[in-house]
């Protein structure tokens, strides 16, 4: 952990998805991360945040710089909202699965852009959606 | 921000200045249909050079223009998808495979002239 505080970013409009990914990318580029890294991450950020404006109304991005035991360094989000939580998480995590009318390639594609992704969600309590994107 | 839309002869050129909101790209939706309407345009190039991100409702949102414009009669062409933003679109899951992409400006507006001419002369 490199132990700052981490950056946090309220999601309550299109707007601030644009802000949050903009944040992440920068934080980024401060790591040297390679631009195709850079713009994988900020794809998924853009994923999960809109997930918050979509089904949750308003929720907050952190953003923070960690580092593992080998002394490696990446940047890890936490996209969260006290929401309607996922009701079926093994579908919302299938590619083609939506209950919002996209095209349900939110949650399966950001894992995929990402080296860790977790999510805790329960109905009626809310998401919690973590991304780690490591350098390498 | 709202985009710019030129015409240019029978084409449209669509040119994103900046990162979208999902705001932003709905009103280049209605914008696009309104414009080709108004100058019974033939051709769409909508460049997204400057775009650092084109997430799924970014590249969904495209894909509808593409196809509201072909149900007007017009061919709607996307071009300068950055190299970055093409693996993370495919990482993500969107091939766009039914909607026509060009390098450049340039070649989509050849790509356009290309698909034209042999209508023209009858076939």
């Amino acid at each position: 952990m490199v132990g700052e505080a981490p950056e946090r970013i309220a999601i309550e409009s299109d707007a601030d998805v644009v802000t949050a990914r903009q944040r992440a990318r920068a934080l980024a580029v401060g790591l040297d991360m390679p631009s195709t890294d850079q713009t994988l991450l900020a794809t998924a950020i853009s994923e999960v945040a809109r997930n918050i404006t979509a089904y949750a109304v308003r929720g907050e991005v952190l953003l923070e710089l960690v580092r593992d035991g080998d002394g490696r360094r990446g940047i890890r989000v936490v996209a969260r909202d006290e929401g309607p939580g996922i009701a079926d998480l093994e579908r919302a995590l299938t590619d083609g699965y939506t209950t919002g009318g996209g095209l349900g390639l939110g949650l399966p594609g950001a894992r995929r852009l990402v080296d860790d992704f977790n999510i805790e969600t329960a109905p009626g309590v809310g998401t919690t959606v973590t991304l780690v994107k490591w350098t390498r | 921000m709202a985009v710019p839309i030129l015409k240019q002869g029978p084409f449209l050129i669509a040119s994103i200045q900046s990162a979208l909101t999902d705001t932003d790209v709905l009103q280049l939706r209605d914008d696009v249909m309104a414009q080709v309407t108004r100058h019974r345009s033939r051709g769409i190039i909508v460049d997204v050079t400057s775009l650092d991100v084109m997430d799924s409702f970014v590249s969904r949102s495209l894909r509808g223009i593409a196809q509201m414009t072909r149900l007007r009669g017009a061919t709607t062409v996307i071009v300068g998808i950055q190299p970055e933003v093409a693996f993370a679109m495919v990482q993500l899951g969107m091939s766009f495979e039914d909607v026509l992409t060009a390098l450049d400006l340039e070649e989509g507006l050849a790509l356009l002239q290309a698909r034209k001419e042999p209508g023209e002369s009858g076939g």
